[in-house]
């Protein structure tokens, strides 16, 4: 089933375009990344299939509530100094599947900490977010992302600046969701070897697009040019 | 002690002011704790004048102060939103330029109505003496309806202050949920004039969100922390005002800000020990 369709979509801010005539569909299940140079639009494809920012041009058909989405963003800097607990954080998660019911319940917080266990942070829930480690940060907002991905997991640059061990246990988790529990992964990334060893279709966003499964990607010319004609990645 | 809070307590003007004020207070800190961990604390500065403006161009023309106040209030209040979503530079100095454009309006159409500065005065540092009995009850009105809503809706404030953008990916109406903050704010700020005064009022608003910010590390910490410290300054400010004979708004601010000050360096000290 189509998730997303993106017909001849172009995009930019303030009447510069960043992004133009792209064409691509999402299908449930896959596990996209999106790669390309600073600039070429990555970050803004992802607000715009979020919806955040409007297309200058063509559209985004996107089949599937926004409830049912989860999106791990980069940290904001009101957040570093923001006064709330970890199981706060992450039952806000949950807020947009809840309609207009006012307060969590009990089989909310059961979700909130499954997903903290999850993520092996169980022992956060009480802990200060402001006050952790930005390995553990990240878990956090990621298991709020779990929270309300219910079908589709947006990550943009997800586990930049953290120690190899702790990036390879968070890829873990979102491998295995998308393996196992068929939820649609789309991240942004400018680490090209990352994105090859997780994601099944690879979308490469620059003068040229290239979109196409990791394996093609490996032999097409615009990787090898991007890895400097040494492809043994 | 006994004598003289129940000599306190016998004045009707000021028990309408301790109603009117413990509701402002809680309201207003309340809300203090989203807006200023939003970045918005001017945006009730603001407000505030424009409120100013409004009441002095109203009682010039004859008309109901309040009637005329918390509509424009309530305009300006999502005027001022759109402008400090914009770029951050021309947001801030619009809000500047709203608020003292609206307090030169205010000064100048008091002193042609009625030219005598009292007025000006009243509103401008507060004065419990203007609240009537028909001021109070639409206080108490607002305040209710503004702390339940507050209430209701307390968990997607979180999710909007803690992090806009997720919100409105995951699909919760964030515009929506900052309008009712600015309708929110409005409606507590036009209350809360008549009593703190225009200068006065938005330290309500800031002060107690500050200072539980310093003890509390959750969310759910600061907002009860902030509307407890905010009414028990309200009322020590009140009585110290009654005691001293100070200004009843300002009494209360310089009691909001010693509890700031004794908080920052308990909290200073705890980092460091």
């Amino acid at each position: 089933m189509t998730l997303i369709q993106c017909c001849d979509l172009s995009l930019g801010y303030e009447g510069k375009c960043v992004l133009s005539h792209l064409e691509l569909s999402v299908q449930e299940g896959d596990y996209l990344a999106i790669v390309g140079e600073n600039g070429a639009g990555k970050s803004t494809l992802l607000k715009g299939i979020l919806g955040l920012i409007r297309p200058t041009g063509g559209h985004i058909h996107f089949h599937l509530p926004p409830s049912q989405v989860g999106y791990l963003p980069q940290q904001t800097p009101i957040q570093r100094d923001f006064p709330a607990s970890v199981m706060e954080v992450v039952l806000s998660g949950l807020l947009a599947a809840k309609g207009y019911a006012p307060f969590y319940t009990r089989a909310d917080r059961e979700t909130a900490l499954s997903k903290l266990r999850l993520l092996g942070a169980e022992d956060l829930a009480n802990r200060c977010y402001r006050e952790l480690s930005g390995g553990q940060q990240q878990r956090v907002l990621l298991a709020r992302a779990l929270c309300a991905a219910g079908r589709l997991l947006l990550m943009d640059e997800p586990f930049t600046g953290l120690d190899p061990t702790v990036t390879n246990e968070l890829y873990e988790v979102v491998d295995q969701l998308n393996h196992e529990q068929g939820v649609t992964v789309i991240m942004v990334t400018h680490d090209v070897p990352e994105a090859l060893r997780h994601a099944s279709r690879i979308l490469h966003l620059g003068a040229e697009h290239f979109d196409g499964t990791a394996e093609e990607y490996r032999q097409s010319p615009l990787y090898r040019r991007l890895m400097g004609g040494d492809c043994h990645a | 002690m006994h004598d003289l809070l129940s000599g306190l307590f016998s004045y009707p003007f000021i028990q309408r002011a301790l109603i009117a004020g413990t509701l402002v207070a809680l309201c207003s800190a309340l809300l203090g704790v989203s807006l200023v961990l939003k970045r918005y604390s001017m945006i009730g500065d603001g407000l505030s004048h424009v409120g100013f403006g409004a009441m002095a161009v109203a009682m010039a023309l004859g008309a109901a102060p309040l009637a005329v106040a918390l509509p424009v209030v309530i305009l300006a209040a999502f005027f001022l939103l759109r402008l400090s979503r914009g770029s951050h530079l021309a947001g801030d100095s619009a809000i500047a330029l709203v608020s003292s454009g609206a307090l030169a309006i205010g000064v100048v159409a008091t002193s042609l109505s009625s030219g005598s500065n009292v007025d000006v005065m009243n509103y401008l540092f507060g004065s419990i003496l203007t609240m009537t009995a028909a001021d109070v009850k639409l206080a108490v009105l607002l305040s209710l309806a503004v702390l339940l809503l507050f209430l209701l809706l307390y968990h997607r404030i979180f999710a909007v202050t803690f992090d806009e953008t997720f919100a409105r990916a995951t699909g919760i109406r964030a515009n929506l949920y900052n309008m009712v903050l600015a309708l929110l704010t409005a409606v507590t700020i036009v209350i809360g004039m008549r009593l703190m005064g225009t200068l006065l009022i938005s330290s309500l608003i800031i002060f107690p969100a500050l200072s539980a910010m310093r003890i509390s590390r959750s969310f759910l910490g600061v907002t009860i922390g902030a509307a407890v410290l905010s009414v028990v300054c309200f009322w020590v400010g009140v009585l110290a005002s009654f005691l001293l004979s100070t200004p009843t708004g300002a009494s209360v601010v310089l009691v909001d800000l010693a509890v700031f000050l004794l908080l920052s360096l308990y909290g200073l000290l705890r980092r460091h020990k």
